[in-house]
């Protein structure tokens, strides 16, 4: 017993000490960010970058590439989700039960964008966009094609995870023995009982799509990183303001995620 | 056959988005600018700012998978020491989980505002008489890079890594003890071996991280294309000289293939892990 507590002291220490320093090394950007963005002209203070950063009539009339990227990106992040969420869903629960045999094919589908950087998928994906280009027009907002096929691993899993816990099969023969259509078992059996899991995959691709830089900078479409990038040429105080904003705006949503897969964990008791 | 028509919309989207962009990378890297087959575009990746590109990005990602690992490890061993479901434990996980994705334009304004040449710690550390300011060391890829790029491979470090580290029982410690074995003899002979192929799949993972990172390195170095990503990048955005369109294709096969081997070795470290951790 001496021993344990020994080294649950000294496990404190350690646990102290490593946390300490790293949270210190992941700081100091941030503080350089926030010092950065106020600075006043003859030195001091001021929060004038960020007033103007949250002044809409400012940024709509003297930064329009900052509105257009803002906007680019909340329709990249809806139009994303909706494909993921609709192709996805129905997909991996037809394959679970009519064609069990083509699970890992899907699996394997779904995960080889992890071993395709985004800078060579953007090499193969240039002539399918002026394929696209062709058939849809310019519009920043296709580039939600590509950026669903970034998130497919990581939707894949967490939506995996969420069919996996129920049984799939059971539910469903039992909503059409009742005389429930397909369109019915997906939307009213299906989906409320892997709403954790759709959350997740969404709260996912949500903060993916928000960091995305390459292909939309390569294709030289806007989106919100993009537009950061170029208003940093002009102004970069409020460039790096509107980065740290995003940044924690991603934060925000993957801390709200992680209470959501919280609430699904203590169902089951703790193994110690 | 009509089940067969409920997966058709997801393999037609994966083979236009995914698939076709991929053979459209390996078949376009043997072909010339008129569509004849070539090894041209392969024998190119010789050349040398596209060779130096390739080293440079090995090195770079090697140099910060190591380091993302031992720090990463280090903070996930830690963490895992606190109370499962604890605040702690929930801040850094989804601290850690940003700061490994949301990198890009972000992180390189980040380091540019800290130590680039009017940053904070450099005015700061120019006052006790240390000269960061007068070099470009922040944007070259032995030095500047390393650091960035360590910066997002530390938090992925804690995310790959801590399900590991919390595969280890409380048991198997107390085990050791009672058999009058010291912390190192626990590390050395059961912890070690246990978590040693999770840490080097790990370190991997982190290593095809970096070698695929673009947007960090772009928004940060605007002169040269130091390391492949951005070789690749500007054979998109600049004019092709004639009888080399392909070679861009022919880099990015030669990313896939460095990809393909290490992402291999993990597979099979991968399956080694599990049988220890039952996971």
């Amino acid at each position: 017993m001496k021993l344990q507590a020994a080294r649950r002291r000294r496990q404190t220490v350690f646990r102290r000490v490593v946390v300490g320093l790293l949270c210190l090394f992941f700081a100091l950007p941030l503080l350089g960010m926030v010092e950065f963005t106020t600075r006043a002209p003859g030195g001091g203070r001021t929060l004038a970058t960020w007033t103007t950063l949250f002044d809409f009539n400012v940024i709509d009339a003297d930064y329009p590439e900052l509105k257009t990227g803002v906007l680019a990106s909340a329709g990249l992040v809806l139009l994303t989700v909706a494909i993921m969420l609709v192709m996805l869903v129905p997909t991996m629960t037809w394959v679970r039960l009519r064609l069990p045999g083509l699970r890992r094919t899907v699996e394997f589908v779904c995960l080889l964008p992890l071993t395709i950087p985004a800078i060579v998928l953007v090499v193969g994906l240039a002539p399918v966009y002026a394929w696209v280009a062709y058939f849809l027009g310019e519009s920043s907002l296709w580039l939600a094609f590509a950026y669903v096929v970034l998130v497919l691993p990581y939707a894949y899993r967490a939506l995996d995870a969420g069919l996996s816990a129920i049984d799939v099969k059971t539910l469903a023969e039992a909503a059409r023995s009742l005389g429930a259509g397909w369109p019915a078992v997906m939307w009213r059996i299906i989906l409320p009982n892997v709403r954790t899991a759709v959350l997740s995959a969404s709260f996912l691709s949500v903060a993916l799509v928000l960091g995305e830089f390459t292909i939309a900078n390569l294709f030289s479409r806007d989106n919100l990183q993009v537009a950061i990038n170029q208003l940093n040429k002009r102004d970069s105080s409020l460039a790096t303001a509107a980065a740290l904003a995003a940044l924690i705006l991603a934060f925000i949503v993957l801390f709200a995620m992680s209470f959501v897969g919280a609430g699904r964990r203590s169902h089951h008791p703790e193994e110690n | 056959m009509g089940a067969l028509l409920g997966v058709l919309p997801f393999f037609a989207y994966t083979t236009a988005f995914l698939v076709v962009p991929t053979l459209i990378v390996v078949i376009g890297a043997g072909l010339d600018g008129s569509n004849r087959p070539t090894l041209g575009n392969l024998a190119a990746l010789a050349q040398p700012q596209i060779a130096s590109a390739f080293v440079h990005s090995v090195i770079l990602s090697a140099v910060t998978a190591v380091l993302g690992a031992v720090f990463g490890g280090l903070l996930a061993y830690a963490v895992s020491t606190a109370r499962e479901g604890g605040p702690l434990r929930r801040m850094i996980t989804s601290l850690c989980g940003v700061l490994a994705q949301f990198g890009g334009v972000t992180l390189a304004f980040a380091f540019m505002a800290t130590v680039g040449s009017e940053g904070f710690l450099t005015l700061w550390l120019r006052k006790i008489g240390v000269n960061l300011a007068g070099s470009t060391w922040l944007y070259e890829p032995d030095k500047g890079l390393i650091l960035v790029y360590t910066y997002f491979q530390i938090p992925l470090m804690l995310i790959v890594f801590l399900p590991a580290v919390e595969g280890l029982r409380p048991q198997w410690r107390e085990a050791a003890e009672s058999l009058g074995g010291s912390t190192w003899h626990y590390w050395r002979h059961v912890a070690g071996p246990i978590l040693a192929p999770s840490f080097i799949g790990a370190m991997l993972l982190l290593f095809t991280n970096a070698f695929s990172a673009y947007a960090t390195a772009a928004a940060l170095i605007s002169q040269g294309s130091p390391i492949i990503p951005l070789q690749i990048g500007g054979t998109l955005s600049s004019e092709v000289i004639l009888g080399q369109e392909n070679i861009g294709k022919a880099m990015a096969l030669g990313m896939v293939a460095i990809v393909a081997v290490v992402m291999t070795l993990y597979a099979v470290l991968e399956r080694r892990t599990t049988r220890w951790l039952g996971r």
